[in-house]
Parts: C-alpha cells; sequence; structure tokens
C-alpha cells in the first residue's frame, strides 16, 4: 500500500529580486524555480482523478500529467506535454491569471494553496530554453496557404496549429517585431522579451513565415490577401489596440499618455534605455496611473522604474473590485505604488505651457451591482480635491483597432467595433475569415486570446479539409 | 531590410531619397504616410510620401534635418539600408474636381504637397501652387511642380530668388485678385507655424483649406494616441484620422504644445549625436 503522502499546505514561494532593488531596473522580478523547488512543488500534486485544474485551462493542458513528469524529474518530457496544447508556455507560466483558472480548480487549494501550477509551466519552458528547443513534429504539406493578421497571442497560437497541421502559414505584423502586445505591452520585468522572441523562434522552426511591418489594412486589404495573393483563409487576431480616454478637460496636455502610448515606449522602443536608444519618454515625480487592471499595474511599476518619486493608482471601485491578477497588486504594493481607491479625475490642470500640473478628483461610494455583478461605483457630491500629479496614465481599456475591421468587406461587426465571430469555431460572417482574441472580445488576456487561436485554428483546419475535398 | 537606391542632396539639410519598398508603393495614394526605423535602437518617425513609382516599387521621401534621427538619414547613401519602413499609413486625400484648388507648400512641405497637385490637376481642377522656402538654397522641386500645376507661384522669405515674401503674402494676393469665390479650395503643408497662418488667412475668406499634420507619433496605426490633436472640438488621431484635417478646426496652439513635450530630450540625443568626444554619440 503506498504510503499515505505528506500535505505541504502553502506553495513553494517564488524567489524574486528585493523590491529595493528591482524598482531600479527592468529585470524580470520573478526569478522562477530551481529544479530542486520544481520538483518538490510538483509533487505537492495529489494527481486526483477528476483532474478538475483542465477545466480552467483555455488552451487544453494535461496539467496532471506534465506535473507528474516534473515530479518525476522528466523535464523533456513534461514541456513536450505541454507543448502538446500550449505554443507559448515560457508566456503563459509568466502571465496567465492562473488564480482565475487551472490553480482555482486545484483540489488542493479547497483546504490549502493550489499547486503553483502555472510556475511550474514556466520552470520547464525556461528549462528547455535554457537548453535549445527540439524540433516539434510537422504534418506533411497540405498545399494550402494561410494568412494571420498580428502576431499577438492569438495570431502566434494560431499560427503554430495550422503549421503543425501542414499548412503554410504567413503571419503579417503592424510593427517591426512580431509578438503584438506581449512585446509592446507587457513590461519587461514580467515578461522579458527575448522570453517572448524565443517562443517566436520556436513558430519559425515549424515553418511559420513572420512579415513585419505590413499594415493589414493598408498595404493589401484581407480581401486582397484572399483574391491577389491567394491565401485560402485568413485568421484575424489584430487585438485591442485602440486606446480609450476619458474625455475630460485637460487630457491632451502634455504629459498625459495612454497606458499603450506609456508602455509601447517602455517596452517596444526601449526608452529606459535613452540616448543610447532614440526613442524618449519624460515621468514627472509624481505619476498618477488611472484604472485597476494589469494594463494599469503594469504602468504604475513601470513609472517608478523610470524615476517617478511616487506612482499611484487611481482607481474608481475599492480594492476588493481591482481587475488586475494578484501577483501583480501584490508586487506592486511590495514596490511600493500607492492606490486611491474610490477616485476618479474629472479634470487635467495644465500650467502655463500646457504640462500637467495637478488632477482634480472626485471621491466615490460603492452602491447598487450594475450589470457586471459588481458594486457600481457612485460619486460623492461635493468631493472635489486636487490630487498633486504631474503625469497622468490612462489605463481604462482598449477598443478593437480599427484597421482591419473597417477594411473588409462583408464582415459583421458589433457594437464596440469588434469582429462578430462564434466562439465555438472563429468563425466571421465572411467564408474563409477567422477571428479570435481582443479584436473579438474586446481587452481581456494572452490566454484567452490564445484559447481562440487554438479553436479558430481547429476550424480553419476543418474548412480547408472540406476544401479539399 | 530597405535599400535606399538613389540619394539627392538639394541642401545641406534637405535631402530625397527613393527607398525600395515595394508594398508600400503598390499601394500608396497622395497625402499618406510612412514611419521609418534606421536601425536596431532608433526610433520609430513619420515622413509624409513626396511621390511613389508602382511599377518600379519604389517610395520618394524628401526630408530636412531638424534631430538626431533625421541627420543620421542624412548621412545614409545609395545602397545603404533603413531597417524599417512600414506603410502606407493614414488616409489618403480626398481627391475630386472642386474647380480652382490653391496648393502651398512651405519648406519641405512643397514635397508631400507634390503627389496631392498631381493628383488634383489629374482630376481636372485648376491647380495653383504656391512654393516658398526661407532662402533660396531651401527651395526644391520647382520645375516638378511647375509640371503638375496649371500655375506655379515662388517665393522665399528673404528676397533671396524670385520674389520677397511669405508664403500667406502670395495668398492672400491671388484671393484678392481672383476673388474668394473663385477658389474653392486650399491645400497648406509645411511647418506648423505655416499652416497656421495660411487658415488665419483663408479663415477670412471663408475658404475651406487642408492642412496635413505632422504631429508625434509611435505606432501610427491608432494604437497610442500620442499623435492626438484637438479638431472641431473633439480629440482625433493624426495616424488614422488623418493626417489631414479641415485646419479651421485644428488646435494648433494644442498641437504645437504636444510637439514639444520631448524638446529637451530631442535636443539631448542630437547633441549627443553630433558630439565628437567619444562619449558614444555619433552612432
Amino acid at each position: 500500500m503506498a504510503e499515505k503522502k505528506e500535505i505541504i499546505p502553502k506553495k513553494h514561494p517564488m524567489p524574486a529580486q528585493d523590491p529595493i532593488e528591482r524598482i531600479r531596473n527592468f529585470n524580470e522580478v520573478a526569478l522562477g524555480y530551481d529544479e530542486e523547488t520544481a520538483v518538490a512543488e510538483a509533487k505537492r500534486c495529489l494527481q486526483c482523478k477528476k483532474e478538475p485544474c483542465r477545466q480552467g485551462c483555455p488552451v487544453e493542458v494535461d496539467i496532471p500529467a506534465f506535473i507528474k513528469l516534473v515530479a518525476e524529474r522528466d523535464f523533456a518530457g513534461a514541456i513536450k506535454k505541454i507543448k502538446e496544447k500550449n505554443a507559448l508556455p515560457a508566456v503563459c507560466g509568466r502571465v496567465c491569471p492562473q488564480e482565475n483558472q487551472c490553480e482555482k480548480y486545484c483540489t488542493l487549494g479547497k483546504k490549502h494553496e493550489p499547486v503553483g501550477i502555472g510556475r511550474l509551466e514556466r520552470f520547464c519552458a525556461d528549462w528547455e530554453l535554457a537548453r535549445g528547443v527540439l524540433p516539434q513534429e510537422v504534418a506533411p504539406p497540405t498545399g494550402f496557404k494561410v494568412a494571420v493578421v498580428g502576431s499577438g497571442p492569438a495570431g502566434l497560437t494560431c499560427a503554430a496549429d495550422l503549421a503543425k497541421l501542414g499548412h503554410r502559414v504567413t503571419v503579417f505584423e503592424a510593427l517591426h517585431v512580431a509578438g503584438g502586445v506581449l512585446m509592446y505591452g507587457i513590461p519587461e520585468f514580467r515578461l522579458p522579451k527575448r522570453v517572448v522572441q524565443a517562443e517566436i523562434e520556436n513558430l519559425k522552426k515549424l515553418g511559420v513565415e513572420i512579415v513585419t511591418n505590413a499594415v493589414v489594412g493598408k498595404f493589401a486589404t484581407v480581401d486582397e490577401l484572399m483574391e491577389e495573393e491567394g491565401f485560402d483563409a485568413v485568421f484575424i487576431g489584430t487585438g485591442a489596440g485602440l486606446p480609450y480616454f476619458m474625455n475630460i478637460p485637460g487630457e491632451n496636455s502634455c504629459g498625459v499618455y495612454s497606458a499603450n502610448e506609456f508602455l509601447t515606449r517602455t517596452n517596444l522602443m526601449k526608452a529606459y534605455l535613452f540616448p543610447e536608444w532614440d526613442t524618449p519618454i519624460k515621468v514627472g515625480r509624481k505619476v498618477a496611473v488611472i484604472g485597476g487592471g494589469n494594463v494599469a499595474m503594469d504602468a504604475a511599476r513601470t513609472a517608478l522604474r523610470l524615476g517617478a518619486e511616487e506612482s499611484w493608482i487611481v482607481y474608481r471601485r475599492s480594492e476588493k473590485e481591482l481587475p488586475a491578477r494578484h501577483e501583480e497588486v501584490e508586487h506592486a504594493k511590495e514596490e511600493g505604488i500607492k492606490f486611491a481607491f474610490l477616485t476618479n479625475p474629472v479634470r487635467i490642470l495644465a500650467d502655463e505651457n500646457g504640462w500637467v500640473k495637478g488632477m482634480e478628483c472626485l471621491r466615490y461610494e460603492l452602491g447598487e451591482p450594475d450589470e457586471s455583478g459588481r458594486r457600481r461605483p457612485v460619486p460623492i457630491p461635493g468631493s472635489e480635491f486636487v490630487m498633486d500629479v504631474d503625469t497622468v496614465v490612462v489605463a481604462i481599456g482598449q477598443a478593437p483597432n480599427p484597421l482591419v475591421p473597417r477594411t473588409t468587406r462583408g464582415l459583421e461587426l458589433g457594437k464596440k467595433g469588434n469582429i462578430v465571430a462564434d466562439p465555438q469555431t472563429g468563425a466571421t460572417s465572411k467564408p474563409g475569415v477567422f477571428a479570435g482574441g481582443d479584436v473579438v472580445t474586446g481587452a481581456a488576456t494572452v490566454i484567452l486570446a490564445m484559447g481562440a487561436g487554438r479553436i479558430a485554428a481547429r476550424s480553419i483546419h476543418d474548412y480547408l479539409m472540406k476544401k479539399k475535398a | 531590410m530597405f535599400k535606399i537606391l538613389d540619394k539627392q542632396v538639394f541642401s545641406p539639410i534637405i535631402k530625397q531619397m527613393v527607398i525600395e519598398a515595394p508594398r508600400v508603393a503598390r499601394k500608396c495614394q497622395p497625402g499618406q504616410f510612412v514611419i521609418l526605423r534606421i536601425h536596431e535602437e532608433g526610433e520609430r518617425i513619420p515622413l509624409t510620401i513626396a511621390d511613389f513609382d508602382r511599377e518600379k516599387g519604389t517610395i520618394t521621401i524628401v526630408f530636412q534635418e531638424v534631430g538626431k534621427t533625421t541627420k543620421q538619414l542624412g548621412s545614409l547613401e545609395a545602397g545603404d539600408y533603413i531597417k524599417d519602413f512600414v506603410g502606407p499609413l493614414g488616409t489618403p486625400s480626398h481627391i475630386e474636381n472642386f474647380g480652382t484648388v490653391i496648393c502651398v507648400g512651405g519648406g519641405v512641405g512643397i514635397a508631400p504637397v507634390f503627389p496631392i497637385a498631381r493628383a488634383l490637376k489629374e482630376a481636372g481642377n485648376h491647380v495653383i501652387s504656391i512654393i516658398g522656402a526661407r532662402t533660396r538654397e531651401l527651395l526644391f522641386w520647382e520645375d516638378r511642380m511647375r509640371e503638375v500645376s496649371t500655375e506655379l507661384f515662388v517665393t522665399t522669405d528673404d528676397g533671396s530668388y524670385v520674389r520677397k515674401g511669405f508664403v500667406t503674402d502670395v495668398l492672400k494676393e491671388i484671393i484678392d485678385e481672383r476673388g474668394k469665390d473663385n477658389i474653392n479650395l486650399v491645400l497648406a503643408i509645411g511647418p506648423q507655424p505655416m499652416m497656421r497662418a495660411c487658415c488665419n488667412v483663408t479663415r477670412e475668406y471663408g475658404i475651406k483649406t487642408i492642412v496635413s499634420l505632422n504631429s508625434l507619433m509611435v505606432d501610427g496605426t491608432g494604437m497610442c494616441g500620442c499623435c492626438r490633436v484637438t479638431v472641431g472640438g473633439q480629440t482625433r488621431f493624426v495616424c488614422v484620422d488623418g493626417p489631414e484635417f479641415d485646419g479651421h478646426q485644428v488646435d494648433f496652439a494644442e498641437l504645437a504644445r504636444r510637439s514639444a513635450t520631448f524638446r529637451p530630450e530631442e535636443q539631448r540625443a542630437l547633441e549627443r549625436y553630433t558630439c565628437q568626444c567619444g562619449c558614444g554619440g555619433g552612432k
């Protein structure tokens, strides 16, 4: 009879850079498990029969199987198991909101802390990246050509799956490097860009061609890709690249950035290395970031690293409603980010040269629940006060980028300019054109976009096989 | 990588390059722009397309060296490569037969006016072009502009060539001479103060005036909002909603302030680039 397993109630802690050190650099905060810690954490898994964790994974990774392999020290086997389903494990292990996904359902998590599934996934991916990635199996060529528009998480996943099925895949990316939000949005200290590029190199090994500096809708429309360039199907994964602003007075003052601009300058253009790199960014003494999501946390933490003395999150609901990943909020607090909850700006004040010199805000209280189920923030009359800030970053969300939706004939669009696609298949109203990720759902998470890319790849494959028959 | 096929030096600070970029050349229209990045550490800068050859697959750009990146671009030669070159971006000029159109090009703004004037003339317009520069040395494409215009007027601020005066002086004279009702549209491209001054002239006469804005940009696809400008009381993105707007609706004061956001950093980068002391500049 097997001996009774000893239960370790808590996850093995993630080694991390000291907060005092890390707010002065852009190096990765979470350092990753070593082999011994990974094996020990993997052994916490009960290997229960029901495998509830699997229902929480949008890309259907066989979680118990890979964890078992880690526990047995078969790291090569473990990463192979993950990659059967997940094209970007090094990314997902770092940025997935595991507490709302796989780890939420973990049996161990009912009484104790769940198994650190995300940390183990990251360990496996990093283990492989450090040793050189083994080639994956690719089916014989089908003769079909598929265009993938956008090289963010949805597009990359879709491209990888289609390439493995033997289709010739070309990914078109508007920016000068592939990766989409993984490159321009998520900061280096949370997701090192070398990790993203290593994952993209893996895709190239599958035969995926990546064309950068190619704005679909401008150099060619989706229709032209199909009619003139001979693509048999198209996947649109152009993301939510249109920042919302608050439409309050003073928002076009100097020193007001959208989170997209603030993060793009820093991450994609490496403004933190100015003047060695050419793109500048300016951060004042006191920065206010408006919003409570992951993007807001990223911006606030970036501001500190760029030299701000104080960096504030200004959020109109309370701490409980913060949509950001738990770990990001914790990291932000450790780093000294300040939080102004139940607060929302009404006006940005500028000096005579047009630079931000303050932000007039209103205090809020929580009222009845709204359609999202969260209690609606209600302004308190007469509660106006001025926050002393000189930089404002607006991180209240993004709408789908309209460039492709607007230039594609016969594509049904939703109210917010999103592409309407069947969630079960990714099919749009236009035959041969599929879509997934933020351009369909509005701004969401990396892993949901990857799930949508996977679903679309499956139906594109079916569509092409039917076409052949 | 994008090859520089040809380079012409119009003056020590104004240069023309022909770039091999077939994907851009195949689809671009007058009024659109490109974004380029010279090297891995480079910044992305927008430049309006000055000409294109669909068959040869080339794009012509004309630029004035004002900061580090344009200076560095100007130091490249035919045969060299630019790392990134993306386009065509922005909304094309609205071309139709308006009747009589005055096209005003100030300084390096002459270049983007050229393909628009050509298209307007091809559409049947009577095209009156006014080109001007601070001094004779900075004037270029007089011959090319003459080809695509029904009438061409040339002026220099200092009187070193043809006549002394600003393009706005000529603009006002022509409108007064022909009568405001005989001018259907004005297009003005050049430095912000020049476009603003042109709009001030035409506002009095009530003649619709299109300007092409050159705001700061990063991605150029509507993703970052760096280029936002107030037009008619609404925030618009120059990169996707523009670059052309109704000049009478543009908040030029705000545009000027926003354009100056990084002036000290731009100055620092330029000084570092031109520094000879071995500090790492000149790269």
